[in-house]
């Protein structure tokens, strides 16, 4: 097979497989949801956001220069802005601004 | 009549409000995404053809080296099933928020990226607008963004106008303003600490390349042991 057919290939492989994963639990759970699962999708969500806020922050350096500081006070910025007007477009585009500034102009 | 036309305004208001903080990540991450596959010697048929079909952001990017390197079908398996395993807990929480989608329901489940879980895994509809018409609005719109960015990038081809250091961190803020609302409702709060506690210990042991899904059996097996304590108000749920 030459290169390109073999690229289409692959893309229909992650497509398939990725439709697969996304689709399986509402496959396999489509007559009655066990508690157990019930369960485990109660209290997921906040443990997945928790997960991804690290995934987003997993290659921060904090051994060497600049040790996270940007990513530490851009943090604070959503956290707390967050809590206080609780408008998340305000806190993404203010701590999104606030660590596009200290990565290219501070440090 | 005019109340569902009002309705349909008010859906179509809201769904994009709410999606308006996906914007700016999918379209500057979608853009990075064509830059690579421009530079890996694929055009805007195979990017499109990757953001309309695959709709998964990291897996992409992943991808554009699975196709330069012309890796074997087996290895595309595994990959995918790897990066994208978390998909399985999205859709395993979605199931009730889902149940009653009627014929949009199969896009729902496909479209159901992390941004897109993120917003509307609380299930809540806000006030005046259709449940299954605003969830595949907002589902659709980020689609979109993610098709557009790839778009513009693969046409940008290496060439970037301005500086965009530092966007990436809307992900982030966006993950963040997530979990402090999640934080603040009630009984939230322990597996939130598990999530954050599991992957920090997960990253410290296996490094940012590996950490996710032994950060995912964690979690799993911490909250399921946790159960009996979390689980109480299971009855009336």
């Amino acid at each position: 097979m030459n290169r390109m057919g073999h690229s289409a290939l692959l893309v229909a492989v992650m497509s398939a497989f990725t439709i697969l994963l996304r689709f399986l639990p509402f496959l396999v759970f489509r007559k009655r949801v066990p508690p157990y699962v019930a369960y485990l999708g109660k209290v997921l969500p906040p443990a997945i956001i928790g997960m991804l806020v690290v995934y987003c922050l997993r290659n921060t350096a904090i051994l060497a220069f600049p040790f996270g500081i940007p990513e530490l006070i851009a943090v604070l910025a959503v956290v707390l802005l967050q809590i206080w007007k609780h408008r998340s477009l305000l806190s993404i585009l203010t701590g999104t601004a606030v660590y596009m500034l200290l990565v290219q102009l501070v440090f | 009549m005019r109340n569902r036309a009002d309705m349909r305004r008010t859906t179509i208001r809201k769904a994009f409000v709410r999606s308006i903080p996906v914007m700016a990540g999918y379209i500057v991450l979608g853009i990075g995404f064509g830059v690579l596959m421009h530079a890996a010697g694929y055009g805007l048929l195979w990017t499109l053809a990757m953001s309309l079909l695959i709709y998964a952001g990291s897996m992409q990017y992943v991808g554009v080296g699975l196709l330069s390197g012309g890796a074997s079908v087996v290895t595309a398996i595994l990959t995918t099933v790897m990066v994208n395993a978390r998909h399985l807990f999205y859709s395993i929480s979605m199931i009730r928020v889902y149940r009653d989608s009627g014929r949009l329901k199969p896009y729902l489940i496909f479209a159901l990226t992390d941004e897109t879980y993120s917003l509307l895994c609380d299930g809540d509809v806000p006030e005046g607008a259709d449940a299954e018409f605003y969830r595949f609005l907002v589902s659709a719109f980020d689609h979109s963004y993610w098709v557009i960015g790839s778009v513009l990038g693969s046409l940008l081809g290496a060439v970037l106008p301005f500086s965009t250091e530092g966007i990436e961190f809307s992900m982030t803020a966006l993950f963040l303003t997530s979990f402090v609302e999640q934080w603040i409702k009630k009984g939230n709060r322990i597996p939130a600490l598990t999530g954050l506690g599991a992957t920090l210990l997960s990253l410290a042991v296996f490094g940012p390349e590996r950490f996710l899904i032994p950060a995912m059996l964690l979690i799993t097996l911490v909250l399921s042991l946790l159960r009996g304590r979390l689980g109480r108000g299971e009855a009336e749920a």
